[in-house]
């Protein structure tokens, strides 16, 4: 049996070490084209800062994929063929598969705005463009960051660590708006702006024009921001492009069932290229986190190593942290119509947590939260949201009190007999 | 034989001994705050009960760190967090469902409970036998932890 691997970010390495755990026999050969041993995009923000060398982003050792006879290919995959069975490769040649993964990621988008091409303007998203931005942002430069998203908001402690004078524009009329509600991104702007970071939100950058100085960033506003580098995070697409007449379903990304499999047999996607199910509106969705992408690896894995695997969606989920203010959000965040919530907000102390309940039979059911200055047990928002405890009695004492989470989960699914 | 720790919550007292001995092994003083086992207390209903990483089969933790931070001790069964390698970008402490990986400001780095290396120090401080470090299909302790397992959708898995 062969299994071919297209894509060596965290999704594709997943799938091959659980292919082998699986099946010790079976071949592997996981393919990327990089030209770096497989790395890990998330450990960028802290090799900006030198925290780590490049090799601290690797995702594993050099010898392990030897050790574990998985074979890693550098090449690039030009296109598959679904009844030959076949991968073509940019040489001219081709590979016969038995089981494919494709695990391909995502690429940033480009804003359609003039000068988005200047030499000086980059994305944040391989190891490559941390290069560029290392030689670029100095103590002083001036850098503007083009969105505050989730992406945005982590290489922005990263810009800020290295002493860069900062500014920030984002369309939304809030930072992070996709993950955070008002309150949140409020609380997160104001700990920027008291920071020392320039943040416009509701604001667009209309064109980015070469000067004798540098650059400028002309803004919606009529404003105009000089820039020595300009960091585009504006959102990313899944890399779809080389399977587009393959005969695969795509949407926003491939189309995946609960087992991932896509609508040709054999043929798996996991990760930020895969569309697979969210867990909380059961809608099919390209949630591009590394937690869902190591996930879906494992289950295509299972399944192609023969078992059957099968889940009830990935729950979305991120945690930021913001020049040391750290933030969550879980699920259904911005809450369903009719559900409760529990809430504490102190804005002075930079301290917020919303918790979201159902609705009907779920009543007493955590269908998502966001958090906004804590650490302590915030896994525990995960294990209360997908494992659907019924909190009953718990659920009142969470509306006095939210953060007695991990207390409500303890007593709910420990035997504490008349604790619970 | 593997061991494991078992957590009876009926036999504890909430006399914290168990996060004292943690946090001395750990960090060289008596500080509860951040110690890795977790006494956690029901006023209303006058109990306790200890609580720490189950060491899952799941391994959430592990399989989501970027960088290889989280590697299982093959003696003790433990994930264990690699210091050095740990970048401090907490998804492990979102991944875990079970909330006990925590993320420490004071060293960029998240903390869980890696059994001591086989010779768990709040089993040897519990004066209740409310933790006891015992073979590891012992009863109680694997019954939490397949609770906590069943009860996550996404672990569904058949041969
Ligand atoms: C700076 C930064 C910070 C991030 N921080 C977080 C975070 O804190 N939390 C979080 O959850 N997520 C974070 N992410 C997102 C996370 O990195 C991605 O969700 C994750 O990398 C997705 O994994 P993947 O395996 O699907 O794809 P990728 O990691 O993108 O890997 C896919 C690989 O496939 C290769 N490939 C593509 N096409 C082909 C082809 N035709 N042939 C061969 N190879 C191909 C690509 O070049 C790439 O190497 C961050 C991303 C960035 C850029
Ligand atoms: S915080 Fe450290 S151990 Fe946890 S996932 Fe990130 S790098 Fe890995």
């Amino acid at each position: 049996m062969h299994h071919i691997i297209i894509g060596a970010g965290p999704g594709g390495v997943v799938a091959a070490e659980t292919i082998r755990k699986t099946n010790p026999n079976d071949q592997i050969t996981l393919i990327g084209n990089e030209p770096a041993p497989p790395y890990s995009r998330m450990a960028i923000p802290y090799l900006l800062v030198d925290d780590i060398k490049e090799e601290g982003t690797f995702l594993r050792s050099s010898d392990h994929y030897h050790q574990q006879s998985i074979e890693y290919l550098q090449a690039n995959v030009t296109g598959i063929d679904a009844d030959a069975k076949t991968c073509e490769l940019s040489d001219g040649s081709s590979l016969a598969y038995d089981q494919l993964c494709i695990a391909t990621g995502s690429t940033p988008i480009s804003p359609p705005i003039n000068g988005i091409d200047l030499p000086n303007v980059h994305s944040c998203w391989t190891l490559e463009d941390a290069r560029q931005i290392l030689s670029l942002a100095k103590p002083q430069s001036r850098v503007v960051l083009m969105g505050a998203g989730f992406i945005g908001c982590i290489i922005l402690e990263s810009l800020v660590k290295r002493k860069v004078n900062l500014s920030v524009i984002e369309m939304g009329s809030r930072m992070v708006p996709r993950m955070l509600d008002e309150k949140a991104g409020g609380l997160l702007k104001k700990w920027c702006v008291d920071d020392g970071v320039g943040v416009y939100t509701s604001t667009k950058v209309n064109a980015i024009e070469e000067a004798d100085d540098g650059m400028n960033v002309i803004l919606d506003n009529g404003a105009n921001i000089k820039a020595d580098l300009v960091i585009s995070a504006t959102g990313v697409k899944s890399n779809t492009t080389f399977v587009k007449d393959s005969g695969l379903d795509i949407d926003h990304g491939i189309l995946v069932n609960n087992k991932m499999q896509t609508n040709l047999p054999n043929i798996y996607a996991v990760g930020d290229v895969a569309q697979g199910m969210d867990f909380s509106t059961g809608e099919y969705t390209v949630q591009a986190i590394q937690p869902t992408a190591t996930d879906h690896g494992r289950i295509a894995a299972l399944n192609m190593a023969g078992k059957n695997a099968e889940h009830s969606g990935s729950l979305n989920m991120n945690i930021l942290d913001t020049l040391g203010l750290i933030s969550t959000s879980y699920g259904l965040w911005m809450g369903v119509e009719g559900g409760d919530t529990a809430e504490i907000y102190t804005p002075e102390l930079f301290k917020y947590m919303n918790l979201r309940f159902g609705i009907n039979d779920e009543a007493d059911v955590l269908v998502g939260a966001t958090t906004i200055g804590m650490t302590e047990h915030v896994g525990v928002l995960r294990g209360l949201i997908e494992s659907k405890v019924h909190l009953g009695h718990w659920k009142q004492r969470l509306i006095d009190d939210p953060m007695r989470i991990m207390d409500a989960y303890v007593a709910s699914t420990q035997e504490l007999d008349n604790v619970v | 034989m593997q061991k494991s720790l078992h957590l009876d919550p009926a036999k504890c007292t909430g006399c914290l001994q168990c996060e004292m001995a943690c946090s001395y092994e750990k960090l060289g003083e008596f500080n509860p705050s951040r110690s890795v086992i977790k006494v956690f207390t029901f006023h209303e209903e006058g109990r306790f009960a200890p609580y720490t990483c189950t060491q899952c089969d799941e391994a959430w933790c592990l399989r989501a760190c970027p960088v290889d931070a989280i590697t299982m001790d093959l003696t003790s069964g433990a994930k264990i967090v690699i210091d050095d390698k740990c970048v401090g970008c907490k998804v492990c402490t979102i991944s875990c469902p079970f909330g006990t990986v925590n993320y420490v400001q004071e060293t960029g780095k998240v903390a869980k409970c890696d059994l001591c290396g086989g010779d768990p120090e709040c089993a040897k401080a519990c004066p209740t036998d409310a933790i006891t470090w015992i073979d590891a299909n012992a009863t109680g302790y694997d019954r939490m932890k397949a609770f906590a397992e069943k009860s996550l959708p996404s672990a569904n898995t058949s041969a």
